[in-house]
């Protein structure tokens, strides 16, 4: 998502046509707004400008005026004569000035893009078919526009290092490099991480670490997002999957409480890889390493596949069934997830005050690193928070819950995907009481658990979470679930209907959305789901602002 | 790797006379090549921690300039000028003759340590080509004849003695002003 | 051609250079009246002096040609940031030599007149860029500063004016970009000597750290010495209009005495030059070609004719003998007088190896920080080195002339000119060589090696 933030705005001639832009902009993003691509590779928005590909040089003039008068000096047509630059400027470097004229696309304009692609593709081997960049190849693709379809380099290429490590989730190849040096800026003014540099000079130079290191950092895939050739590649996604055959789906990393927007590329059902989405007010273009592996769950060993009622396999109707039983008539205790969506967060709301039950919900914290991985490790905190179902900060352990079982005061749990004995719930205090498990992975409580059912990952369901700057962000369902199962919000609302006579809540997302908003000082007002699919949309996190967020500042987050 | 005092005082010195700790890179190197020979993986780690740095980047610089060595070159460097107005003045067949004579090709260093030679670029003195570097000393007009002599007293170690061969800095130097 | 009276030299900058009896020392400089200069500039006021440099007209001498006077007019004094003076002292032109002479022989006219310049910017310290191959000249300058220093020329509070500067000796390590004022600057900053995109770094703006600075060449700064002692009025008097002052011109090639000379600018030609100056070829050769401003320039056939008309109306009709020797005259013959390198080729150059070895050093020297100029340079380098070792095409001619082509103009800095330069104008200018050398594979009969 491009931020939409009004500034204000000049006026320049793009091709001909006179045309508002904002103030600042480059000419690359100024092109961009009018569906005018000029191509480029060393160019990133996000980066610090470099202009050393030269692939978007351009033509670019200002009206002439009188050295003597300051009048504008005119043609025989009336139009005002038009001073080019002698030599074609690039348009990564040029700010937009008003009166500005443009040409992005001139013959000479194409004879140096044609030339630039001539240049880059002399000492560049010929990896297409092994290469796993082919299909989102910018050389490939500009190659198509500005190639000249035939070679005239007959002399020999340059070898340097092929199929390097350069670090545990990177591999380098230094032939396909075309030193546009976005790894290092990256590293460098991101990641903070200084350990990419040139090495040899002219057309010998190569990309490397220091012997003896390695970039090893938690961002260092996002130079393999970066990289506009198959230079840096990503070593688990090495030769898995041809990329014109994936499907591209929008999803929200569950990480942290960073809300990264990613893309989760499938097949078939089946995840292969996941990427950054650009978000420019909460993750630019940048994830963390360590939130890509998170789709290794889906297909993990321990992952629950059916529906058990004491440890005996059954069918989701009867499993449900079962959970009412054991929760019917019974002092519940409904322990909530900040891992569980804000709709589901709802509708265990409801599901509490229809049961008269407790609730309890615990945090994951960990060490934030400043960038994208916050110190709060769960991604809809805020959501338990805005939903009602919290109403303190959470903590990071349910002893709370184990002295009640103890005390008897709960007889009876509803647990949403949390191990309740790693969460300092002594195994003798649910002794004799009935745990109604919902969740995706086994674990310890699994073991104890009297009905299992085993709900969906984030891939394989849609939702809403508030990340730490108060966005709410909905995503779509990517992968299909596992045969059998269905989404946490559907057996919530079967739940609820078991539970409470009354009950008129849905699993219908519209409807939930409706109860979420309409409330008088509902922080969601006029917000549908719809919308936050298209957008992070920003709610007012000042009734909250008291509580002891643990997160500290990083990239587009404030304390 | 230990260096001597002196050039730890040298260095500390040159450090103080930028505004930047960055800015001295080049010159510490060049200390630390001076002494050592080269500048190997660890003294490029003490140089960056010396700075502040990372070691990539003293190791950009270190294989970016020529005159920077990860390893040494002989004891004795001979450089020739192979740019095209020395070139045209046969610096080419001096090259040959210096390295027959010598015993090494160009770009290595002979078994024994003792001599390299260079074909490096336009050393700036063109009016007086083919113009060959040893050491630190400029010898100019070396042509194929002169440069087997010239190579006989690198052989011999008698380059400095000579009377045959002043370099351009001796030249220099043994000029005293007679109008003190 | 010989005339009959031979141009004489005048040695402004040069005066003590070849003196035998002239040291290098500070006593020596003292005594021929040495830093009087300098103590006169410092009564006056910074702005003056910029003003009498404006007057002279002085360009610059390190190749691009450029007036000093308006390069500091340019310099933001505004911004409150402190600003530098560097001294482009990387001689690394091939064919130029002339700053070795005024660094080894005659340091302290150099360091006087950065002083003068300095204290007309207000630089807050003053660093000079010398190439790592002057091992002696680095250790000279330090010398000469400290003998400066301890009497009160350079560094803190100079002879009591209250204005300091510091006086820097910064060796570079064997990379002709670092001659490029942005790439030099680079260097000096620590990093890797890619050269910056302009706009917007211009160093008059942004330079070294990122504070106003400006880069001169050495023999510019040693005429604002002069320029301070004649008076920028009188010094605008020697030479012509627009081109003033004199100028050193390094001649080496295959002339009987190639060496460095110093006369005013448009003094005389370039066939004086040759055949007076330096005695002319060696016995039995004639002209063939004449690089007239390092390698950089573009070469000059000795049978070509350069017709036109000068910017004041009048026309001009130049054999290679007749082009003054100033800034405007090879420019007016469709090349540059660039760092006044000139090389003489007699008709035993193989010139299709003469190119083949100017290629090599572009290629060599390339930074390798935009694709034009990297890929390109080595690219004309591999398909000259293929045409001299026996694989010769025909169409390689055209082929170099399209890669040149696509280099000039597309690149960061002024390397790609440079390396395209040569490369456009052999191609054209000795297509015939060319294609004979795709004929014959062989190299021109008595040519020495040059690839």
């Amino acid at each position: 998502m491009i931020s939409t933030q009004k500034t204000e705005t000049v006026s320049i001639v793009l091709d001909g046509e006179e045309v508002e832009v904002p103030a600042g902009m480059n000419l690359v993003d100024a092109a961009a707004l009018f569906q005018k691509e000029i191509p480029h590779y060393c160019y990133h928005p996000q980066l610090s400008v470099a202009g050393n590909c030269r692939m978007c040089l351009i033509e670019m003039g200002t009206p002439m005026r009188d050295r003597g008068t300051g009048e504008a000096i005119l043609n025989e047509d009336g139009n005002p004569k038009i001073g080019w630059v002698p030599k074609p400027v690039i348009g990564c470097a040029t700010t937009v000035s008003p009166g500005m004229h443009v040409k992005t696309i001139s013959e000479k304009v194409t004879d140096c893009r044609e030339g630039i692609m001539e240049f880059l593709l002399v000492n560049h081997p010929l990896d297409c078919p092994i290469c796993d960049q082919a299909g989102e190849c910018r050389l490939q693709e500009f190659a198509t526009d500005y190639g000249r379809g035939y070679s005239r380099y007959t002399e020999r290429k340059n070898v340097k290092p092929k199929r390097t490590r350069l670090g545990p989730r990177v591999t380098l190849d230094d032939e396909r490099c075309i030193l546009c040096s976005r790894c290092i800026r990256f590293t460098q003014e991101v990641a903070k991480d200084d350990v990419l540099g040139f090495v040899d000079r002219g057309s010998y130079s190569t990309l490397t670490c220091f012997p003896g290191k390695e970039l090893e950092n938690n961002y260092s895939l996002n130079t393999v997002d970066l990289c506009p050739v198959g230079a840096l590649t990503s070593t688990d996604f090495r030769f898995k999957m041809r990329v014109w055959f994936l499907k591209e789906s929008p999803s929200i990393c569950t990480e942290s409480s960073a809300g990264c927007n990613i893309l989760v590329s499938s097949r078939e059902g089946e995840i292969y890889r996941i990427t950054p989405r650009r978000n420019d007010d909460v993750n630019d273009s940048w994830m963390t390493d360590s939130g890509r592996s998170l789709f290794k769950k889906v297909r993990a060993e321990d992952r629950l596949a059916v529906p058990s009622i004491k440890q005996e396999k059954s069918s989701l109707d009867q499993s449900i069934q079962a959970a009412a039983e054991s929760l019917k008539d019974k002092k519940v205790a409904i322990v909530g997830s900040c891992h569980a969506t804000l709709e589901e967060l709802y509708l265990l709301n409801r599901l509490s005050k229809a049961t008269k039950s407790k609730k309890y919900i615990r945090g994951h914290f960990g060490e934030d690193d400043g960038i994208l991985l916050s110190a709060d490790r769960t991604p809809n905190l805020r959501g338990a928070l805005a939903s009602g179902f919290a109403n303190a900060y959470p903590r990071d352990n349910l002893s709370k819950l184990n002295s009640d079982l103890k005390k008897g005061v709960v007889d009876a749990v509803l647990v949403v995907n949390e191990d309740l004995l790693s969460s300092g719930v002594e195994a003798e205090s649910l002794l004799g009481k009935s745990i109604v498990y919902l969740g995706t992975h086994a674990n310890d409580t699994t073991n104890l658990a009297e009905v299992i059912i085993p709900t969906l990952t984030s891939f394989e369901k849609k939702g809403t979470f508030i990340n730490r700057s108060f966005f709410v962000q909905g995503f779509e369902q990517s992968i299909p679930g596992l045969p059998g199962l269905l989404p946490d919000v559907h057996i919530l609302s079967k739940l609820l209907d078991e539970l409470d006579n009354e009950n008129k809540v849905t699993s219908d997302f519209s409807l939930i959305w409706k109860n979420l908003s309409s409330p008088p000082n509902s922080p969601f007002k006029g917000m549908s789901f719809s919308d936050s699919l298209r957008g992070s949309l920003k709610v007012d996190g000042a009734k909250w602002k008291d509580l002891p967020f643990v997160e500290s500042n990083a990239l587009h987050y404030k304390k | 790797m230990k260096l001597t005092e002196d050039t730890l005082q040298k260095i500390d010195e040159v450090i103080s006379r930028y505004p930047d700790k960055r800015s001295a890179s080049l010159m510490v190197i060049h200390l630390v090549q001076e002494e050592l020979g080269a500048v190997d993986l660890e003294a490029s780690e003490w140089i960056a921690d010396l700075l502040d740095l990372q070691p990539i980047n003293i190791r950009e610089l270190i294989t970016f300039y020529p005159m920077l060595r990860e390893k040494p070159w002989g004891e004795t460097h001979v450089r020739v000028c192979r740019t095209l107005p020395c070139a045209l003045r046969g610096s080419y067949a001096t090259c040959k003759k210096l390295e027959e004579k010598l015993n090494v090709k160009e770009g290595c260093v002979s078994s024994d340590g003792k001599h390299s030679i260079e074909f490096m670029e336009c050393l700036a003195d063109c009016g007086e080509g083919p113009v060959v570097m040893v050491g630190d000393q400029t010898f100019e007009n070396i042509d194929e004849g002169k440069a087997a002599k010239l190579a006989q007293l690198i052989l011999d170690d008698k380059l400095g003695d000579t009377k045959e061969f002043i370099s351009y800095e001796k030249a220099v130097e043994s000029i005293q002003s007679s109008k003190s | 051609m010989i005339s009959k009276k031979i141009p004489k030299e005048r040695r402004v900058i040069l005066k003590n250079a070849d003196d035998p009896s002239y040291s290098n020392k500070i006593s020596c400089y003292i005594k021929e009246g040495g830093y009087d200069v300098l103590k006169k500039s410092l009564k006056k006021k910074p702005e003056e002096i910029g003003e009498e440099v404006l007057k002279s007209g002085v360009r610059g001498r390190g190749g691009a040609g450029f007036p000093t006077g308006m390069k500091w007019k340019f310099l933001d004094r505004k911004s409150g940031k402190p600003i530098y003076l560097i001294c482009n002292a990387d001689e690394s032109e091939p064919g130029t030599f002339k700053d070795r002479q005024i660094i080894h022989k005659d340091p302290h006219q150099l360091i006087e007149g950065m002083m003068i310049s300095a204290y007309a910017i207000q630089a807050k310290q003053a660093f000079i860029y010398i190439r790592a191959e002057f091992f002696e000249g680095a250790k000279i300058l330090n010398r000469a500063i400290t003998e400066a220093k301890a009497k009160g020329f350079c560094g803190e509070n100079i002879l009591g004016s209250g204005y300091s500067c510091d006086l820097v000796v910064h060796r570079g390590a064997g990379a002709y970009i670092c001659g490029e004022e942005t790439g030099l600057i680079e260097s000096l900053e620590g990093k890797r000597p890619n050269p910056r995109i302009k706009p917007p770094y211009f160093p008059a703006v942004l330079g070294l750290y990122q504070c106003p600075t400006i880069v001169n060449n050495v023999e510019t700064l040693c005429n604002v010495k002069h320029i301070m002692e004649m008076g920028g009025e009188t010094f605008s008097k020697i030479g012509k209009p627009n081109n003033t002052g004199t100028r050193i011109w390094c001649v080496s090639g295959q002339v009987k005495n190639p060496g460095y000379f110093e006369f005013e600018c448009g003094a005389l030609t370039l066939g004086e030059m040759i055949y007076d100056v330096c005695g002319g070829l060696l016995p039995g050769r004639t002209l063939q070609a004449v690089i007239p401003g390092g390698s950089s320039a573009k070469i000059l056939r000795a049978d070509e004719r350069f017709k036109g008309t000068h910017k004041d109306g009048t026309d001009f009709d130049w054999g290679i003998e007749d082009i003054p020797l100033d800034f405007d005259g090879p420019m007016a013959a469709g090349t540059m007088s660039g760092s006044g390198g000139i090389v003489v080729m007699d008709n035993t150059v193989d010139m299709v190896e003469a190119m083949a070895n100017i290629n090599a050093f572009y290629a060599h020297e390339s930074c390798g920080q935009c694709t034009p100029c990297r890929e390109g340079s080595l690219w004309m380098k591999k398909i000259s080195s293929r045409m001299c070792s026996g694989d010769a095409r025909e169409e390689d001619a055209d082929l170099l002339l399209s890669v040149a082509n696509q280099i000039e103009g597309r690149t960061i800095c002024a390397f790609g000119e440079a390396a395209a330069w040569p490369t456009q104008s052999f191609v054209k200018k000795f297509r015939k060589d060319f294609l004979k050398k795709a004929k014959t594979q062989k190299r021109k009969k008595d040519s020495l090696q040059l690839i």
